[in-house]
């Protein structure tokens, strides 16, 4: 709290910046976590809250006779601007506003103050959600040709990998070390997925330290091994997915890639995934796009294109299938590496594991292959998201384009994915806000040491919790779409701009119509309720009936077998064709209509001395007590 | 029969056929006057049924003795058939070539046409100006129905009845319409019913260079103006354009002489430049390349989405001069049977939440389409794959239902169609069995006597067991001015049209199933649910008087 001089501004203006419309007046609050702008009107009083550590980049605009602008830049892409009477008070909230959206120490990070409620237990609970170990056992491993190994337990071996690898059973001690030692940061070839289907597996490293001619007999061995524990395919695939020409160039310093005359059985490929200096500036070129006033179609499309952005998610999930179709079609394992391992290698691995694995593509799925893929093995969340003040060229938007090829793929494939799009939203937001503390520091060992177990909580329980917010409506798990591996079309014509993300404060519009989805999600919500309300019906039906049956028993059985409720569920079809002859039927020609009935209804279930006790669910006790009547 | 001379080679066999998404098969062809079929050999299933009128053009290239026709359909699709044998690959292509070209109207297949259906609700008369006038006079008493052009003789491509305002006698609207292009005088094309604001269309006014004037046309469109209020004249051309225009006889309003009315120029294109569009955006999506960069420019370079935009954002001009402004808007360009007709009629989606129905749209296309006299015949003799000289062939009627795609695609649930339906229209514009989008004006199909000889799309299209394939699941009445967003970023590429025939539609096909299913289910458990509140209101009243006695 200490740098909160100014923690409240009255008179502040909050400017639609997408219309016309008249801005709306209110008071601007600064708290150690969040900007709090409260809007005056006395009817609405709504609330803006952004986060602190959710800003990139705080600007002051010149100022005008109505005061001075303040423009928030947030790392969801929300732009948001502020207009402040008093030029010192602007000033104030500048020097503030960018002090705190650039934390020094992970320990200023809003995880460390946010306090959902959780008692010590809970919150263990709540970071126990997700296992990488029943992960690996439910791709099948350890098995004959796979186990776990210890050597990285204390990240002796490699200080970003997990404390917990799987290699080949038939790679030793020796030669594990010894690969390790030849891999940029000792990151050697490790598995990330297993294709129980055919025993292929997708394994993951950094580069080879080969230079021009370097060989190491381990790393050899190793590929060897991981060939050899998959005996449906006689040879593997090692994909580089950089440029050739990044690749060839890093031999000059004693890395590169592996070739194939040292490397028996191997088939090696260049999959051309630029590097994240060029995708920094791509998304940065591509927002630019987004920020015009009014553009033209040509404009746009013009600035689309010269941004490079979609023809990077191209390649990027054009690398995916690659893996995706060598694992699946040729029962081939497929080794992936990068210069490091762990932005693009932990693109292409994940969106083949996407393309190969139903499991993927449901809620619980995504949060274990972003845990796997992700968390665990290393990738610089905190530098590429700039959770602390930092070297600015560290910054990339990786994980963006990881969900944006997801979002590309739910669009070709509607069915296949439990999780809708406000889920992927929702996953950025949290990636870079820092809420939570899953995604702090820059690998395990990082979060191991910050302790954010225990002083943190983990984002993948709440989201669970609120699951229903986030599931596709068109999802279901026995639809053959959702079944199996996913072959999409990759032609330039598939590939959608990413409105949702991209325009978060829409130009077009203040308030979008409701989507499809939206639409969908509310309709079978109020399906449940009344999947819900009709049990209870027939539970009531069933008890009145058998107090009908009782007191008025010879009556019923004289009446007509002819049906009314078409459709009607088959259990309590014999009190209502009992019913359907009643001269009372006719008295009341539309109650449906009318919501007195309804509680009506439940007064009179409540007033029957009989109902307590006689609320059987039995399916057969209408008969019951029709014919005990 | 006319057709036998024209036909070289009625059959050839181990015809050997190529479709996107379908297996390969080989069977027999046959060309009647109309159709091209393929029979497959193995148990004579007709795999390919399609009228040489949808037949855009054609490419034959041989490998020795064997020949392969490209056939490119008017609906973007490509088929390639294998002909063994030389001289009958040649037959048939030339064949093929002289049917789909026919000049004659009355030699295309509506005219033999007989619908193996039961014609209840003639389609023909389902929309009569006199039944629209019905409505429009229950809301106000100041137009009337004239049927000034009753012979078509005051303006050749105006119906027989028009609406205009009841001040205004038939004599001046003769006047009127020497000063408008094309006798195209200022008619009502839409009545607000909100705020008894207007939208009329006509053509432009011929002031020619030396600034003419006719004191009828300004009489005319002032009678339409409530006291002290402004109203709006959109022209749809660019002011230096409608300037050129002035030296061929034509021109727009000059403020000193309508100086109750605002001009706003904007800048939706003529028709040949419409038509180079769509050559450009099919010839982008039929390009193989793998490549971002040029799939992005050549969509860029094709203008189409510049065009989508542009008639849309002058739509929702119109529509807010009319809804937010509150001032009656006259549109026209230069003929008022193109770009003004785009506009007058997105208007309308807009407003009125009328013509978002299945009904209602008809009735719109019916009424600011074909009775306002866009010269279908003329822009949809060809299409994109057009080989020949464009003379007045363009996508304005296309570019129409790609934009009420757009808002659809917005306001998913404020239709009462689907998009399958805005892709039926655009098929049965370009080649049909039905008669509806014959002819170039009321006149033409008076003179063609297409109510009489052929049937109406909409007597099949209203049917129940068809019309439920062009519901849309989601519809709920919303009787709201719907805004849709022009920015860039809203306005996408209408796949239903254009990579219909590149890309499987399985996966969103079935989505769209399970849309529908859900919203059946729904239904469903609703009815049950209030069927069973019955049950219980009736065991309940029943309850207390049986323990009563």
């Amino acid at each position: 709290m200490e740098h909160i001089r100014t923690p409240k501004v009255e008179n502040v203006s909050l400017i639609d910046r997408a219309s016309a419309r008249k801005p709306c007046v209110g008071t601007l609050y600064l708290t150690a976590t969040h900007s709090i702008f409260v809007e005056h009107d006395a009817e609405r009083h709504r609330e803006t809250w952004v986060l602190h550590s959710l800003v990139s980049a705080v600007e002051k605009l010149p100022a005008t006779p109505a005061g001075c602008s303040l423009l928030l830049r947030c790392k969801n892409f929300q732009v948001i601007q502020f207009v402040i009477p008093q030029e010192r008070d602007c000033q104030d909230v500048h020097a503030l506003l960018t002090r705190l959206s650039r934390p020094e120490r992970y320990t200023e990070l809003y995880c460390f103050a946010f306090n959902p409620n959780l008692d010590a237990e809970a919150r263990e609970e709540s970071w126990n959600f997700i296992d990488l170990k029943a992960e690996f056992v439910r791709m099948g491993l350890p098995n004959s040709l796979w186990q776990m190994s210890t050597a990285n337990r204390e990240y002796r071996v490699c200080d970003t990998y997990p404390g917990e690898l799987y290699v080949p059973k038939s790679a030793t001690l020796p030669v594990v070390l010894g690969s390790a030692r030849f891999r940029s940061r000792g990151r050697l070839p490790v598995l990330t997925y297993y294709h129980r289907d055919n025993s292929a597996a997708i394994c993951r490293s950094s580069q080879p330290l080969s230079g021009f001619s370097a060989r190491c007999l381990e790393d050899e061995q190793m590929l060897q091994a991981i060939s050899s524990s998959n005996p449906g395919s006689s040879f593997m695939y090692v994909v580089d997915t950089r440029p050739k020409l990044n690749a060839m160039a890093n031999r000059a310093a004693g890395k590169g890639y592996e070739s194939e005359d040292n490397y028996a059985n191997i088939k090696f490929h260049f999959l051309s995934i630029e590097n994240i200096h060029v995708m920094r500036s791509s998304q940065q070129k591509m927002l630019e796009v987004c920020e015009q006033k009014s553009p033209s179609m040509a404009e746009f499309l013009w600035g689309l294109e010269s941004s490079g952005w979609l023809k990077h998610i191209k390649g990027i999930l054009d690398a995916g299938v690659f893996i995706a179709k060598a694992v699946a079609e040729e029962g081939a394992s497929v080794l992936v590496h990068c210069s490091d391992g762990w932005d693009r290698t932990a693109q292409a691995c994940s969106v083949a594991s996407v393309l190969l694995d139903p499991y993927y593509r449901t809620l619980k799925g995504l949060m274990v292959l972003i845990e796997r893929d992700w968390v665990s093995f290393g990738h610089k969340f905190s530098h590429r998201y700039s959770h602390v003040d930092g070297d600015p060229r560290e910054v990339s938007p990786v994980m963006d384009q990881f969900l944006e090829c997801v979002w590309q793929l739910s669009l070709q494939f509607p069915c296949a994915f439990e999780y809708n799009e406000r889920f992927l939203l929702h996953l950025h937001d949290q990636v870079y806000s820092c809420q939570y503390g899953n995604f702090l520091g820059n690998c395990q060992k990082d979060r191991v040491d910050l302790r954010l177990r225990e002083k943190t909580h983990s984002v993948w329980w709440n989201l669970w919790k609120t699951r229903a917010d986030y599931t596709n409506p068109l999802y279901r798990p026995d639809h053959s779409q959702t079944q199996g591996v996913l072959r999409p079309t990759t032609a330039p014509y598939c590939f959608k701009f990413w409105r949702a993300m991209y325009c978060r404060s829409d130009p077009g519009r203040q308030r979008p119509p409701p989507s499809m989805t939206d639409v969908l999600t509310a309709v079978r919500e109020e399906s449940q309720q009344l999947e819900a309300e009709l049990s209870a019906q027939q539970e009531k039906i069933a008890n009145l009936s058998k107090i009908l049956a009782r007191k008025a028993g010879p009556m019923m059985k004289t009446a007509d077998e002819r049906g009314v409720a078409s459709g009607s569920p088959r259990r309590t079809q014999p009190c209502l064709r009992g019913e359907s002859e009643s001269p009372l039927k006719r008295s009341d020609p539309d109650l449906s209509a009318s919501s007195d009935q309804e509680s009506g209804v439940t007064d009179l279930s409540c007033l029957s001395p009989s109902s307590g006790e006689e609320s059987t669910k039995d399916p057969d006790s209408d008969e019951a007590a029709y014919s005990t009547a | 029969m006319e057709f036998a001379e024209l036909i070289k080679t009625p059959r050839v066999d181990g015809v050997v056929l190529h479709r996107p998404f379908m297996p390969t098969v080989e069977g027999t062809l046959c060309l009647t006057g109309h159709h091209l079929i393929l029979s497959s050999r193995q148990d004579s299933i007709e795999e390919l049924w399609l009228l040489h009128s949808n037949i855009d053009s054609i490419e034959k290239r041989f490998v020795g003795s064997l020949g392969t026709i490209v056939v490119k359909c008017k609906d973007l699709r490509v088929i390639q058939l294998d002909i063994p044998g030389m001289e009958e690959c040649l037959n048939i292509a030339s064949s093929i070539e002289a049917l789909s070209t026919l000049d004659s109207i009355t030699l295309m297949y509506p005219f033999f046409y007989r619908p193996m259906f039961e014609v209840i609700e003639d389609g023909w008369n389902l929309f009569l100006p006199e039944e629209f006038f019905k409505d429009i006079e229950s809301s106000t008493d100041e137009w009337r129905l004239s049927n000034v052009n009753k012979d078509f003789s005051v303006c050749p491509t105006y119906p027989a009845l028009v609406i205009v305002p009841k001040a205004v006698d038939d004599d001046t609207l003769c006047k009127v319409a020497t000063f408008r292009q094309g006798g195209r005088f200022p008619v009502l094309s839409y009545y607000h019913k909100k705020n008894g604001m207007v939208m009329m269309r006509a053509g432009q006014p011929l002031t020619g260079t030396n600034g003419r004037r006719c004191k009828e046309d300004e009489k005319l469109i002032n009678a339409t103006l409530r006291v002290g209020k402004r109203g709006y004249i959109i022209d749809t051309r660019t002011i230096s354009v409608a300037q050129q225009a002035k030296a061929r006889g034509g021109g727009f309003e000059q403020e000193a002489n309508y100086p109750q009315w605002r001009r706003i120029h904007k800048a939706i294109e003529r028709s040949n430049i419409l038509q180079e569009s769509l050559i450009k955006l099919v010839e982008a999506c039929n390009d193989q390349s793998q490549n971002m960069d040029r799939w992005l420019s050549k969509l860029e370079a094709s203008n189409w989405q510049t065009h989508v935009k542009e008639i849309l954002t002058t739509a929702c001009l119109a529509a807010q001069c009319i809804d937010r402004e509150g001032a009656s808007v006259l549109v026209h360009g230069t003929e008022g049977s193109d770009s003004t007709l785009q506009v007058t009629s997105l208007a309308q989606i807009i407003l009125d939440p009328g013509c978002r129905t299945m009904r209602g749209f008809q009735a719109l296309v019916e009424r600011e389409w074909l009775q306002a006299g866009h010269p279908f015949q003329q822009r949809c003799i060809q299409s994109a794959f057009s080989n020949s000289k464009p003379r007045w062939e363009a996508p304005v009627f296309l570019l129409f239902l790609d934009c009420v795609w757009q808002i659809l695609h917005q306001f998913p649930c404020s239709f009462q169609f689907n998009e399958h339906f805005l892709v039926l229209l655009f098929e049965h514009a370009y080649a049909s069995q039905f008669g509806t989008f014959l002819g170039n004006s009321a006149a033409e199909r008076v003179k063609l006597k297409l109510p009489q000889k052929t049937v109406s799309l909409w007597s099949w299209v209203n049917r129940p067991q068809e019309m439920e394939h062009f519901l849309n699941p989601l519809y709920e009445t919303n009787s709201l001015v719907i805004w849709p967003s022009v920015a860039p970023q809203s306005l996408l590429l209408w796949e239903g049209v254009f990579l219909r025939w590149k890309r499987s539609s399985k996966c969103l096909d079935e989505a769209y199933e399970e849309m529908v299913h859900i919203i059946e289910c729904n239904k469903e458990l609703q009815s049950k649910v209030n069927a069973l509140r019955r049950q219980l209101a009736q065991l309940e009243t029943g309850d207390g008087l049986l323990g009563e006695p």
